[in-house]
């Protein structure tokens, strides 16, 4: 169990400042993903976490003791990698042992700890394998292995589904999602830039912009209070309409966010009209691409069943309470809004 | 022949067949120079050496067999008498002399090569620099570097012996490339001097190849330094090493202008290319020389050849 607390942390490569003074609490035993575009500092901040990157300034806390000056062997971490860093000329047995045998660990305790954990990934009969013969999810399940014989108080993931493709990530997802129910004792951190794994494995979420934290918060709060334009935009797929200009003014604000599943077609009370120039079916969903005259199409989720022809007329309707209003500076307009009656 | 062959094999398409024409004929050039440049003079010394042939006519040898390589005579008392290069003393010591530079020049140059590489991998501030400059000794034309270390050496003038006695570590000048007890010490250390940024050029291009992540995941486990230089450096780097140790290995075994111009005439020197270029030349025992020229070829490829397949055997090793 480790509480990780960040304060003030600054991280300057040369004169770029990467990470701009970062103030968060990671709660013991909680799964917090960092999120945001590439070069927003997520990997960083990890980095600075588990100690491979030094701290320009601020303080980094594990139950509240100072980690600032410990090397990362001292402060009980275990970190996977996007690249996996298995070392290729060794089985995987020697992969998994290799950190421990420094770790004052009796040979039986070490061979019980690698088979127990090669058991719970479903790797022990691979173990005699080197990694070249392994697929590339059996090596991330050697990555997490090694990672998780270390007992270590706190788990790092650097992307580690990145290398997959998409069905295995999916499955490896949920292994990591089942890991995290069974290890609760270990404060997990995990870094991505992929907001479907954010929202899918996160207790908390913590999405971070040009080095600064944009919002911190569950998967709920952010999908339904997202503090930022950013955020609105970052968090979800397909990604919140935005409107501008008129649209916007009736609704008194500078840019109006809604989601595509929280538009109905309604010919009678449709309040914006638009002919519908692309459709996208996706099986269970099935999303409508509307021109309403601006710049960007609105898109509008349908259920599966429904079909729509191009070049069809229609008329939509917001579901007024999940509308998102911002002001000119991305910020929400909270004082009037529906939103504060969910 | 072998176009022939191609134009006529019925099962080739008319497309392939003009691809594989195409490929011959963009390789031919390079066939035939490689055939007058290395597979011509080869197959004439392989030829002279069975020849009486001498350098002053080199078209009216005869046929001699194995006479250069090994032949003896055994007389009415019983005595036999062998002679050719199998049996010439003066060989066997070139053999050896050429043997023992090979090993102990490329063993040092190795580890040196690869301790400079370390340091070269590391980040430091003017690496790009140091990277340039280490460079520099390889890049000097040897018989130039030879004459500078023959200086430096020098008995009565080179700044060795000057250095070496004001600091108290020799008592008297020593005639370093001249006596027989150190000159095979000079070469070796004007030679590994040279060598090594070459080495150190290869293993750091292996070394480069080596992810970070390896060792930030063997950092985040606190595994000691030494230990992932042994465990995880070592073992990765060594197909490169291997590569650099071939190249290294087939260079010294046929040293000749260091020896011919550092220490000429030297017993203790004198490597098979240079014994087999004075019969050669300077003795006029041409098919002699040929022979010697010839068992210097298949020295060499006997090393490679014991080298790769000593490689294949470890890397299976690895695998079990």
């Amino acid at each position: 169990m480790a509480k990780i607390e960040l304060k003030n942390l600054i991280k300057t490569f040369g004169s770029t400042d990467v990470i701009r003074g970062v103030d968060l609490t990671i709660n013991a035993g909680e799964l917090m993903v960092f999120v945001g575009p590439s070069g927003c500092g997520k990997s960083t901040l990890l980095r600075l976490i588990c100690g491979l990157e030094d701290i320009t300034s601020g303080e980094l806390l594990f139950d509240g003791v100072s980690m600032n000056d410990k090397v990362p062997s001292e402060r009980g971490i275990a970190m996977v990698f996007q690249s996996y860093a298995l070392y290729p000329h060794m089985s995987v047995y020697k992969n998994m042992a290799f950190g421990l045998k420094l770790a004052n660990v009796s040979p039986q305790e070490m061979k019980n700890r690698v088979l127990e954990a090669a058991k719970m990934l479903q790797i022990d009969h691979l173990l005699e394998r080197l990694p070249k013969q392994l697929s590339g999810g059996q090596r991330q399940r050697v990555a997490i292995g090694r990672a998780i014989v270390r007992d270590p108080r706190v788990f790092l993931f650097d992307e580690p589904l990145s290398n997959l493709d998409a069905s295995l990530r999916v499955d490896t997802r949920l292994e990591i999602a089942k890991l995290h129910h069974k290890m609760k004792d270990t404060t997990m951190v995990y870094v991505t830039h992929d907001q479907v794994e954010a929202m899918t494995l996160a207790d908390r979420i913590c999405v971070l912009r040009d080095g600064n934290i944009e919002q911190v918060g569950t998967p709920e709060e952010l999908y339904s209070h997202p503090k930022s334009l950013f955020v609105a935009g970052f968090i979800g797929s397909p990604k919140m309409n935005f409107l501008t200009g008129d649209i916007a003014e009736k609704h008194h604000c500078h840019t109006l966010g809604i989601r595509p599943e929280h538009l109905v077609i309604d010919h009678l009370d449709g309040i914006w009209s638009g002919e519908v120039v692309h459709t996208e079916n996706l099986g269970a969903d099935f999303f409508v691409f509307l021109d309403l005259g601006i710049k960007e199409p609105l898109v509008v989720r349908l259920d599966g069943q429904q079909r729509i022809p191009l070049g069809t007329q229609v008329n939509v309707r917001p579901l007024e309470e999940h509308l998102h209003r911002f002001d000119n500076n991305g910020l929400p307009i909270t004082l009037t809004s529906n939103r504060e009656k969910i | 022949m072998f176009k022939k062959h191609i134009l006529t094999t019925p099962e080739v398409s008319s497309l392939q067949r003009q691809k594989l024409r195409a490929a011959f004929w963009f390789l031919a050039p390079m066939l035939l120079v490689l055939f007058c440049v290395a597979a011509w003079p080869l197959l004439r010394s392989i030829y002279f050496s069975f020849t009486n042939t001498s350098l002053t006519n080199l078209y009216g040898g005869e046929w001699v067999g194995f006479k250069n390589y090994l032949t003896w005579k055994t007389f009415s008392s019983g005595r036999t008498i062998y002679s050719g290069t199998l049996a010439d003393p003066a060989w066997w010591n070139a053999v050896w002399n050429t043997v023992r530079f090979a090993v102990v020049s490329v063993s040092l140059e190795t580890i040196i090569g690869l301790m400079v590489a370390l340091v070269l991998n590391a980040e430091f501030k003017g690496r790009g620099l140091v990277r340039a400059a280490i460079l520099i000794p390889w890049a000097i034309p040897t018989i130039v570097s030879a004459k500078m270390w023959a200086w430096m050496f020098n008995d009565q003038f080179g700044i060795i012996n000057d250095m070496l006695l004001s600091v108290g570590l020799i008592d008297h000048k020593i005639a370093w490339t001249a006596n027989i007890d150190t000159a095979m010490l000079s070469v070796l250390i004007v030679d590994i001097w040279k060598t090594t940024p070459f080495m150190a050029l290869l293993c750091l291009a292996g070394l480069q190849m080596i992810p970070r992540d390896m060792y930030e995941s063997a950092k985040i486990d606190g595994v000691h330094p030494i230990k992932v230089f042994f465990q995880v450096t070592l073992p990765l780097v060594k197909p490169a090493l291997m590569v650099a140790v071939i190249f290294r290995t087939l260079d010294a075994l046929r040293m000749f202008d260091l020896v011919y111009v550092l220490t000429p005439n030297s017993k203790a020197t004198k490597t098979m290319s240079i014994i087999s270029r004075e019969n050669l030349i300077e003795f006029d025992k041409f098919a002699y020389g040929s022979a010697q020229s010839t068992l210097l070829f298949a020295i060499i490829a006997l090393f490679v050849a014991l080298y790769i397949w000593l490689g294949k055997l470890d890397l299976s090793g690895e695998k079990s």
